[in-house]
Formats: structure tokens, sequence, C-alpha cells
């Protein structure tokens, strides 16, 4: 526990990268997997199944597999993202690093948001909508003021699982040169091995801390806009 | 579609307004895979040399045996080891004593809420490195055993409580003690309700093995390292493994929809803690991580 103890501000450091890559990328995938939810229960037939090959496909491919496309095979074909290294961030550069890192998450973690949305959708009575249609609403009002209201709270409790399945795959990162908590903490064995059960209790209470953090605003939030059914 | 929340059965406009919203999409949509393929023969990714590994007998043998086969035998013990762990730990945190319950608990909770990665690192460092007695192969069978075998937990206990009620009543009523009622009346019917789950828990395990890339661990993605640094085929081995992977996975999938129609029957799908939540409701469906 002592290296912990004396190299705290870099495990703060590594913890602030994890959290990063978690907003960046839970953000984003939150945005592509509606969109993609969206493709799925729309009424154009082809774009239901291409959205449901991608689904299938990135459900099924290890989020390794991905890393690995985005890092090691795209700059083969010129795709190296170094553009991204001359934005600046409120005094912080973004490294290319970071940028397929939160790409390759994102890519993984949409397919999930997807599904979840998709069964958020199907957990609304199919009588509320028609309801919605008997008294005349046109497809806008019934989508916006009853489905989409409901649709959005069943939806809560699968996407807190998959946002925490993401805030644990960012430490797949590590093995990418980023220096993130699982990295970090290998980091951290390899330069006082005789201290690592220590060292990886508090990696491991560093990531519990995330996880509950996540799943208790969710808890909250669940509460706040619960629908008595 | 007329059974949709979102649909009526579309008219006749609809239907020919739908008709020119399917042309655009082909259109987009053709257009992406053309861009995706002339981008990968604009990089020369196309010729035949960067695939040729992957028609040659001896590197098919190469990725088949210390890539494929490895990976299934890590899949395959993890989830071994993760359905024995599983069963302790799921009858345990259902135990009436507070001094078997809340350890289970506790043990069940912390695995579910650490990276997997973080395991693996953890006990390669600890069981590897230095003289230490195991291989890396046994170390990423330990970590997926400890997370699946902390998430298969959560499966056994909703699978109990899913018998109903009434089975155990009965059982006690003439005269089973408690493991009796477990062992005899509770577990088999359990097992059949879980199967379906605990299939899908492995596309998991299987996914996860991938992971042992970071530990230099075998399997398919150790295989994948060498392949491209001699023939600096990158797009191409990509493509490869992830095409093995995703076959793998799917028919796992395959035989997971068959038991749960043969088992189960119509029921809805056993709700499994999709992706180790460690509280909170168990909702989503069971193949995810």
């Amino acid at each position: 526990m002592d290296a912990v103890i004396s190299n705290f501000d870099e495990y703060l450091k590594a913890f602030g990268l994890t959290i990063g890559l978690f907003v960046v990328s839970g953000i984003a995938s939150l945005v592509f997997g509606t969109i993609l939810a969206v493709l799925r229960v729309g009424p154009v037939s082809i774009l239901n199944k291409a959205a449901a090959l991608y689904v299938t496909l990135f459900r099924n491919t290890p989020l390794l597999m991905i890393f690995v496309f985005i890092f090691i095979a795209m700059p083969v074909l010129g795709y190296n993202f170094k553009v991204v290294e001359n934005v600046e961030i409120a005094g912080y550069n973004v490294s290319a690093f970071f940028f397929r890192a939160c790409l390759a998450l994102t890519l993984y973690t949409a397919a999930f948001v997807c599904e979840a949305m998709r069964s958020g959708v199907n957990a609304v009575p199919l009588g509320q909508a028609e309801a919605g249609r008997a008294i005349g609403l046109t497809f806008s009002q019934s989508m916006t003021l009853v489905i989409l209201p409901q649709a959005t709270r069943a939806v809560i409790p699968p996407m807190t699982s998959v946002m925490i399945a993401l805030a644990k795959n960012t430490s797949i990162a590590a093995a990418f040169g980023l220096a993130e908590a699982t990295a970090t903490m290998r980091a951290f064995t390899n330069n006082n091995a005789d201290q690592r059960i220590g060292i990886f209790l508090a990696f491991a209470i560093g990531y519990i801390i995330v996880v509950e953090v996540i799943s208790l605003s969710s808890y909250l939030v669940e509460r706040k806009v619960r629908v008595a059914r | 579609m007329s059974a949709s929340v979102l649909f009526d059965a579309p008219g006749p406009r609809t239907v020919a307004r739908h008709r020119i919203y399917t042309v655009i999409s082909i259109a987009v949509l053709v257009a992406m895979v053309g861009f995706a393929v002339w981008t990968l023969y604009d990089a020369g990714q196309l010729e035949y040399a960067l695939w040729e590994p992957f028609v040659t007998p001896e590197y098919v043998e190469y990725i088949l045996v210390d890539g494929l086969l490895e990976t299934l035998k890590m899949a395959f013990f993890s989830i071994i080891f993760a359905v024995v762990f599983g069963l302790v730990f799921g009858v345990a945190k259902l135990s009436d004593r507070d001094w078997v319950r809340w350890p289970a608990w506790l043990v069940v909770e912390f695995f579910r809420a650490v990276p997997v990665l973080l395991l693996m690192v953890f006990t390669f460092f600890l069981l590897a490195i230095g003289n230490g007695p195991l291989t890396s192969f046994w170390c990423v069978v330990i970590a997926l055993t400890l997370y699946n075998g902390s998430v298969l937990a959560e499966v056994f206990r909703a699978g109990i409580n899913a018998v109903p009620r009434g089975q155990a009543e009965a059982a006690y009523a003439i005269g089973m003690r408690k493991s009796q009622v477990m062992t005899t009346v509770l577990l088999p019917q359990a097992v059949k309700i879980m199967l379906p789950a605990i299939i899908s828990q492995m596309v998991v395990a299987l996914k996860d093995t991938s992971l042992g890339y970071y530990i230099l661990a075998p399997g398919l993605t150790a295989v994948a390292k060498p392949i491209y640094l001699e023939f600096s085929n990158q797009v191409p081995t990509a493509i490869v493994i992830t095409g093995i992977y995703v076959a793998v996975n799917l028919v796992l999938t395959w035989i997971a929809t068959i038991v749960q129609k043969r088992l189960v029957g119509e029921k809805k799908v056993l709700d499994v803690p999709m992706v180790g939540a460690p509280t909170g409701p168990n909702a989503g469906n069971a193949t995810a991580l």
C-alpha cells in the first residue's frame, strides 16, 4: 500500500484518465447507440437490418480486437488521428491515444446501448400507443408525450449495466499505451513486487468506487422518474 | 409492423414514402461499403500476398491449434470452474446463516465490480512472474473464473428463486431437510432454467480470453501478433481473427437459443445481471459484457 500512498497523485491521475475515458465514450456511445436504436425500430427495413448486423457483429467481437483494429490496423490505412492532437479543450491537448481508445469503446458500447434502448421501447405497453392514437395524437405527439418518456425510464436499469461495463472496459486501453488505472497498477506492481496485494486492493477499491457512484446515481435518477405500472 | 408500439399499419402513401427511404438508405450503405473496400484496395490491403498466410496450411494450423484451440481451452476451463464457483457462492448467498451469506455476498460483489483485466494482471504478478507456479494460461483461467463465477452465482441464485415456491414448501411438508430440498428439488429444476444463461456467459468468457494478450497468454490474440509482424498484414489479420471470434460466438448463441426452446419453452429468458452490475435491478439480456 505504501507505494500507492507515496505516489497518490499518480494514482489519482490514473483514475482521472479512466474517468475521462468513461465520460467521453459514455456520452458518445449513448448518442451513437440511440441512433442505432432509432434505425432498429424505424420503418425502413434495410436500415433495420443494417443496424441489426452492426449490433450482432460488435457484440460478438472481443473489445480487444476492436482496439487492435483501431490502434494497429487502421494506421496502415492512413488513419492515425494525429489531427486531434491539435485540438485543445480547456487547456489540455487531446491525445491521439485517448481519441482512439474512446473511438474503440464507443463503437463497442453503442451496440449494447442500442439493445438496451430497444428493450425500453418494447417495454411500453402496446395499449399506450393505441390509446394515444385513439385520442387523435399525431405520430410525433404520441412519440414525445406517451412513448419516449416511458421508454426512457424503463431503460435506466439496463443502461446502468451497460455503463458499468463500459467503466470496467476502459481498463483495456491499458494494453494500448494509455496510463489509466490498470496500466498504472501494472507499473506500480512492477516496481514494488513485494506490495502487490496492497496495490491491487488499492486499485480494485478505486474501480469499485467508480462503479458504485454510477449505480448509485442511476438509482437516484430511477427513483425520481419511476413510472407506476 | 401493425403490432409495433410505434407505427400503425402503413397506408399506400406511407408505403410509397418508405420505398423512397429504402432506396436512399441502400445508396448510402452501398457507398459506405464501397468506400471501405476502396480504402482497403487503395492501401494495398487486398493484395493476395497479405492474405496468403490464411490459406497456407502451416499458418492455418498455427492459427487453429495455437490460437483457436488454446482460446477454447481457456474458455472451457474458466466456464467449468466458474460453474462450480457460482454454484458454491450462489447457494451460499441463499444460506440462512449470516456468517455464510455475508462473506459470499462480499466475494461475489467484489469480483463483479473489478475489471477482469485488473484481476488478470494481479494474478499474473502474484502467480506467474518470477518462478511463479502457474503459466499465464492459468492466470487467464483464474481471472475469468472469479469474474464469470461471480456473475453465475447471481444466475444460480436467480434460477433457484425462479423455481415456484410451492415446490420447496411441499418438500419441507413431506419432511425433507434444507439440504435435501436444495439438492433434490430446487437445483435440478433451476439448472434447466439457467442453462441458456450459462451458455450465454460462455460467450462472455470466450470474448474475455482475448485479454490474455496483455499478460502474454496464448490464444487467438496472441497468434495474431507474430503473423502481422512477419507479413505486416495488420488489417487482414485483424479481420480473420475477428471473424473466427464472431463465428464461434454465433455458434454458442445459436446453441443457447436451441437449449432455451427445448428446456425453458416460450417463457421469458432468465433475467441475468447483464454485465455484472454490482447492485441494482437485473435487467437486459444475458449475452453481454
